[in-house]
């Protein structure tokens, strides 16, 4: 870990102590997780604190972890089970079709998180934070508006298209889909093609919407190589022992 | 007749003035504006989620189509993000051509910005003016790329392909005389370095021209000198990035700050502004496209002694040249695999920045180690400056809400992404 990274991992530590769920380096980058509860209070002193300062929210993301490290085509068993090595259709996100149903394969709470990057101009540094929302079925995370304004437009793209509802913000409304959209398009079992197409329609004089008509189509499957280049070098002597 | 004072105006998503389609719900009490409330995602493709279900090196054609006007600016963001996973060394020479080329494009872009802007203000010549140079540097994008807009020239580990030493040349016909195609070509005839040298002994003859036109400019100066007026506290609260955090007068720019690329080496300035109004904010931008100019020519300076590789030689990265493939297995294999299910990732998640023409451009790469990303972030500068039209525009008159449109240097494409 660099110089100002471990700086700024120990000034977290210090300032939050156990309201911080982890403070982790990966990549160069800071990444601090915070439990839903503390969040506003943790983003008002990350702020405020002249230590920290992160007067800039940069971004705010959903994200869904409900498929993380689901893959459609088989690396391990090559020999033994021949040349069909694909996953069966529909269990997996890109072959989604119309209808069908994926199981989240994470544990309860974390399946739904925010991401928020923020950036403070006077240390010149960025902090990634983590929050995941407790309720998989009904997510919600306290707003940030209050701390950063700019969090309005990113919390209602966030309840778009992923339905991580944001309470205590003034203006939840749907964003980027059009008026009137069912679902969350980015959430991991809304299928790539949609659920419903549009046309117009001559007799009705008038656009009409229809269940999707093209069959989903992946070229190129979703496949995770064990590779050695980015083993750590416990894992490495793993794979070692296996073979 | 009844006296109407408050009401409702709706502008766009069809109007010259909203830059692509945005439509703005204005509540009005007579001329003034009370709230305005953009109703945008009228061009929302789902590139995020697309980007999820392909291998990462097929999505970086989706970057052009993000932000339009600055083609080469969003792949860079992007292939700085796997680059980073992938922890890989982009060849020097490639570095030096990612930047020359990043600074071509805040030249097309700010040329784009300061005609559409001008055209709403209402002067016309500004944009006849840009758009003549711009043309000259879509000439550089094809000559290339082979495209003079989408590009897609950025590649994991370094560009497509090395920059050529010939220009294409104008023919003549039967709407161009020959004399007219000598003309176009006179500049033409050496290699694309040439071409582009001669644009920047050009180019800042050319903003002199505009600087003519608009700096004092008294029609120019009444529709935007204290309209739009940011603090530099209220900017960073309304998310503000790259020019528009710089005519707010804080003087931040990435290519200084966290400098990527080779940018430390450059020589060149950061312009301030210091009233935070739709004015400052075009000195700005001016005086940006001078100091683009500036790298330009250092690039193209140590480019011309410089030659060598322009992407990794890395083959689990980048494909291995034709010859390669043809002659031996091993570049076969690497080929094969490259084009067929791609690379892998390694397991983690690494945010990219890069100072965009419009502000700080990110892209959040979470990567479950899988050949396809898990999730792609795509922070667009121009989505939390458009958001903050509500607080700029309130007290001000309709007409200066396209002037606001403008200075924010609004394109549809990054914004509902």
């Amino acid at each position: 870990m660099s110089n100002s990274l471990q700086q700024l991992a120990d000034t977290l530590r210090n300032t939050f102590a156990d309201k911080l769920v982890s403070v982790e380096e990966g990549f160069g980058e800071l990444t601090a997780e915070v439990n839903v509860d503390q969040l506003i209070e943790v983003a008002s002193t990350l702020r405020d604190n002249e230590d920290l300062a992160f007067q800039q929210l940069v971004d705010l993301c959903g994200v869904d972890y409900s498929q993380f490290g689901q893959t459609e085509w088989q690396t391990n068993d090559a020999s033994r089970s021949g040349f069909s090595r694909g996953v069966d259709s529909g269990t997996t996100m890109g072959r989604l079709q119309f209808g069908d149903e994926l199981d989240s394969v994470v544990s309860e709470g974390r399946r739904f998180a925010a991401v928020y990057h923020l950036i403070s101009y006077r240390h010149n540094r960025r902090l990634r934070l983590r929050v995941f929302a407790t309720d998989d079925d009904f997510p919600v995370i306290p707003t940030v508006t209050e701390v950063w304004r700019v969090a309005d437009w990113y919390e209602r793209e966030a309840f778009d298209l992923f339905g991580i509802l944001f309470s205590g913000h003034p203006d939840l409304r749907r964003i980027l889909t059009d008026y009137g959209f069912v679902g969350h398009p980015f959430r991991k079992d809304f299928p790539l093609v949609g659920h419903v197409e549009m046309r117009y329609d001559p007799e009705k004089e008038r656009v009409v919407y229809e269940p999707v008509s093209i069959e989903p189509r992946v070229l190129v499957p979703r496949v995770k190589r064990e590779d050695h280049r980015y083993l750590s070098a416990d894992q490495a002597d793993e794979v070692q022992d296996d073979a | 007749m009844p006296e109407i004072k408050n009401y409702t105006l709706n502008f766009g998503p069809q109007h010259p003035a909203a830059h692509g389609v945005l439509r703005l719900v204005l509540e009005m009490d007579g001329e003034v504006i009370e709230r305005a409330d953009p109703h945008v995602g009228l061009l929302h493709r789902g590139t995020e989620k697309l980007a999820e279900t392909k291998p990462y090196s097929q999505s970086i054609a989706y970057m052009d189509r993000l932000d339009y006007v600055s083609m080469m600016c969003n792949e860079h963001g992007y292939v700085m993000a796997i680059e980073k996973l992938l922890g890989i060394e982009v060849p020097e020479r490639a570095q030096y051509i990612r930047v020359m080329f990043d600074e071509i494009t805040r030249i097309r872009n700010h040329l784009l910005w300061i005609g559409t802007h001008a055209l709403d203000v209402g002067a016309m010549t500004m944009f006849l003016y840009a758009f003549r140079e711009r043309e000259d540097l879509m000439d550089i994008y094809e000559a290339v790329s082979g495209a003079r807009v989408h590009a897609a020239y950025y590649r994991t580990g370094g560009v497509a392909r090395d920059l050529p030493d010939t220009m294409p040349q104008y023919l003549e016909n039967r709407w161009r005389s020959k004399k007219e195609a000598d003309r176009l070509n006179k500049n033409r005839q050496g290699s694309l370095l040439d071409f582009a040298e001669d644009f920047t002994n050009r180019f800042p003859g050319y903003i002199d021209e505009y600087e003519t036109l608009l700096t004092d400019n008294r029609i120019w100066k009444q529709r935007t000198v204290g309209i739009g007026v940011v603090s530099e506290e209220r900017a960073y609260q309304l998310g503000f990035t790259g020019p528009m955090l710089r005519g707010s007068g804080v003087e931040w720019d990435l290519r200084k700050k966290q400098p990527y690329e080779v940018y430390d080496r450059m020589d060149f300035d950061i312009p301030v502004g210091t009233n935070g109004d739709c004015y400052d904010r075009y000195p700005v931008r001016i005086e940006e496209m001078r100091q683009s100019n500036r790298i330009i020519k250092q690039c193209i300076d140590w480019l011309r002694k410089n030659p060598g590789l322009v992407i990794t030689d890395n083959h689990k990265v980048a494909a291995p040249r034709r010859e390669e493939i043809k002659a031996d297995m091993e570049g076969l294999i690497h080929h094969f695999k490259l084009f067929s299910e791609g690379y892998s990732l390694p397991e983690g998640e690494a945010y990219a920045a890069v100072e965009h023409p419009k502000g700080e451009f990110g892209i959040y790469l979470i990567s479950d180690g899988a050949n396809k990303p898990y999730r792609v972030k795509i922070r667009a500068p121009g989505f939390a400056h458009l958001s903050a039209m509500n607080e700029m525009a309130k007290g001000h008159m309709l007409a200066d809400v396209v002037a606001i449109i403008g200075t924010q240097d609004i394109v549809f494409g990054e914004i509902d992404r």
